[in-house]
């Protein structure tokens, strides 16, 4: 007999990992980033293309098709339910140089693609702050990247895809086939069915080195000023403090870059080797932490303005040298909170969100800034929209915390604004619903054996009674 | 994709049981090498799957054989029929295997048998044959994937831990035989690997990931090792289990 079983238990007996993983509302196998909130669920891993619907026979409950788990709220988790994991599916199927169109499985992940491509003198038209994502996860949540603002998303450069539903149907889906489906797929939170495999239109490049240029900031003003002066250029973003009141309110590090023109290395990155070690007691972060990081990283730039060569990791993926750097938060994790205010609201929006999160007193450790463009999102649920965008990370205070947030949400919609939900945990139904009217539209493209619990929790369904078992 | 140790003439590798976690991620790193491959597996779908992301990856040559290993009669055929694509064989890498039932195993010979079968009979028969290919050219090497579960038999798996402990030993005299006429005969053990399987699990970072793993698997077959331990911690570890006095080891649970 052939091996077809996975590598684990055939040479690892020692370990059983299929009773385990078989545990549900036990400890969680499966945590997203933010590792709030954690629940029980089966991890049901696809290897290959014709894995699904195949393994979901005799299985009870709902399913939902997850990636790396870098979303850092609940659109990855499904509480009870089964985790169809993607990663393992990872095969390059196609790459045309000339076009520099690439056709892979959809659980590569984008750090993979790039040990691909960089040698071959490609890049990604688009990437998040980490790699560690997948294609699938890219697509269903429409990630955004510094480019948006020429780019679009992720989305915009996905040529076509195969989604596979439940009922074993499998479609094509392109801007001309499948159109509906196409668009309901991207930034469809992985409930329309599984992508197995996307065609991904790759982007020509002379060398790794990134033409960075970081200038501080003082206020929206300058913000707003320095970006309108970046429009050419292809990558901007901002680091923000917003611990500071008073004269340093609203204080950055405004960051922009071009891919450098210049010959040069394209070998692949080395491997990280950093791993946080342990869960950060929960003390670790407080104010006076947060207030000197943010302090030690605007002096960090002693310069007004600093102009360098940098390499493309430190510049896309500063906290990926460091891996399960979420630990920092410690066990209790962290949220989230990742707004896009329209033009009209933008300024006078962000100004009062900065100013209730400093009034809060539950500062944020990182914030990152940055104008979208108006290149339309292809996806009907995606989440950028021409304006503003503000992204914090604060720990978890569960008195606190909450409370803010909804006060934060609340605002957000008063803005004409919404909320990214690969970034939340604490958004409320009718918030969800208020962000995005078309929900309901889009519901109809959902699969009915897929859901998660950030579906679940935003339209307050119940899975087990709308699939009848 | 490393450079330095890209061949001029690309090194022929043949790979049975390549739909296997380890064997795709070792085939990677030939690939982006540029190498010449030659796989076998059993199911035509996953093969061809496999065969695709290799050519992508810049693999110089790729072809495939649907087979399933379980009929030694077919080997010397098969195995013809593989060297003769390859234009000649630097390499045979033995990546299939069974895990099997073993409660089912206690009770049932026949379910007994065929873990023994697949995971030792086979693997005999294949290098047999390969074994003397080998020896008539003076060159090439043996790579076969046993498992540290060989080193000693315990009672969670003693029907693969016995099957893998024949095959070490059959690959202790094999390498005794015809490492003096230029053949090395490479024993893989390869410990805990991180694979879909454990994914996301709390723990699972601690464990091997099959790209390093892999890594480790072609770093030793360049360096025409004799026996590797996969993350290397296994070879202490086993050590130990290997001297504990039976008197108290037939009492553990392990």
């Amino acid at each position: 007999m052939l091996v077809t079983m996975p590598t684990a238990t055939q040479n690892t007996p020692e370990l059983d990992f299929a009773s385990s993983s078989e545990q549900v509302s036990g400890p969680a196998p499966f945590e997203s980033w933010g590792r709030y909130p954690t629940y029980g669920a089966k991890i049901v891993p696809l290897h290959w293309q014709s894995d699904f619907p195949a393994v979901t026979a005799g299985l009870h409950n709902g399913a939902l098709p997850v990636g790396m788990g870098r979303s850092y709220g609940d659109v990855c988790l499904l509480k009870d339910g089964n985790l169809l994991l993607t990663t393992a599916m990872n095969r390059l199927i196609e790459f045309d140089p000339e076009t520099g169109l690439l056709t892979a499985e959809a659980g590569l992940t984008l750090a993979q693609i790039l040990d691909f491509a960089v040698p071959r003198g490609f890049f990604l038209p688009v990437t998040p702050g980490t790699k560690y994502v997948t294609l699938g996860g890219a697509i269903a949540n429409d990630i955004h990247g510094k480019n948006h603002h020429v780019a679009g998303t992720f989305g915009r450069h996905i040529t076509q895809f195969e989604l596979v539903r439940s009922d074993g149907s499998r479609r094509l889906c392109s801007p001309t086939e499948n159109p509906d489906f196409f668009a309901a797929t991207i930034g469809g939170l992985g409930l329309t069915g599984v992508i197995t495999w996307a065609t991904l239109r790759l982007k020509p490049i002379v060398s790794r080195k990134i033409d960075y240029e970081g200038i501080q900031f003082h206020g929206i003003d300058e913000f707003l000023d320095l970006t309108n002066q970046s429009k050419d250029i292809e990558y901007t973003v901002s680091w923000i403090d917003c611990a500071s009141t008073g004269k340093n309110f609203a204080r950055g590090v405004f960051m922009q870059g071009d891919h450098s023109a210049k010959k040069g290395d394209l070998t692949p990155s080395p491997r990280p080797k950093l791993v946080f070690p342990f869960d950060a007691p929960g003390f670790a972060l407080n104010h006076l932490s947060v207030s000197l990081f943010n302090t030690a990283f605007f002096h960090k730039q002693i310069h007004k303005r600093v102009v360098a060569e940098q390499d493309y990791e430190p510049f896309f993926y500063p906290l990926d040298k460091v891996l399960r750097w979420n630990r920092m938060y410690g066990k209790r994790g962290l949220l989230q909170f990742q707004y896009a205010i329209p033009w009209d609201h933008a300024k006078e929006g962000t100004i009062a969100i900065l100013h209730e999160v400093a009034k809060s007193g539950l500062a944020s450790f990182l914030a990152v800034l940055k104008a979208f463009g108006d290149v339309p999102s292809p996806g009907m649920m995606s989440f950028p929209k021409p304006g503003i965008t503000l992204a914090l990370d604060f720990p978890i205070k569960p008195d606190k915390s909450f409370p803010l947030f909804q006060r934060l949400a609340d605002m957000t919609l008063e803005f004409g604004g919404r909320l990214y939900p690969a970034k939340d945990a604490a958004m409320t139904a009718p918030q969800f619903q208020a962000f995005y009217p078309q929900w309901q539209q889009f519901a109809r493209y959902r699969d009915p054996m897929l859901t998660s619990s950030f579906w679940e929790r935003v339209t307050q369904n119940s899975w087990t009674g709308q699939i009848g078992i | 994709m490393s450079t330095n140790s890209q061949s001029i003439t690309p090194k022929k590798i043949l790979v049975l049981g390549a739909t296997s976690g380890i064997a795709e991620a070792t085939c990677r790193i030939w690939a982006a090498q540029g190498a010449s491959l030659f796989l076998v597996a059993r199911n035509a779908e996953k093969l061809a799957a496999v065969a695709q992301d290799l050519k992508t990856r810049g693999a110089s040559y790729v072809d495939t054989a649907v087979a399933d290993l379980d009929d030694t009669d077919g080997h010397p055929q098969l195995l013809a029929h593989a060297v003769n694509s390859l234009t000649g064989m630097d390499i045979a890498y033995l990546a299939h295997g069974v895990l099997g039932d073993q409660p089912t195993a206690e009770q049932d010979f026949n379910t007994a048998a065929h873990i023994l079968h697949t995971n030792f009979m086979a693997p005999v028969s294949l290098l047999t044959w390969l074994s003397n290919y080998c020896v008539q050219r003076h060159s090439g090497v043996l790579a076969v994937i046993s498992s540290v579960a060989g080193d000693r038999g315990r009672k969670s798996n003693y029907l693969y831990g016995s099957s893998k402990a024949g095959l070490s030993a059959f690959l202790g005299g094999l390498r005794n035989r015809v490492d003096r006429e230029g053949v090395t005969v490479l024993a893989i053990k390869p410990g805990p690997t991180k694979t879909a399987m454990t994914a996301g699990m709390p723990k699972s970072e601690t464990f091997a990931d099959a790209d390093s793993v892999a890594e480790s698997i072609v770093k030793a077959i360049d360096g025409r090792r004799d026996v590797l331990y996969v993350p290397f911690k296994w070879q202490p570890i086993m050590f130990v289990i290997r001297n504990i006095p039976e008197r108290i080891f037939k009492k553990l649970n392990l």
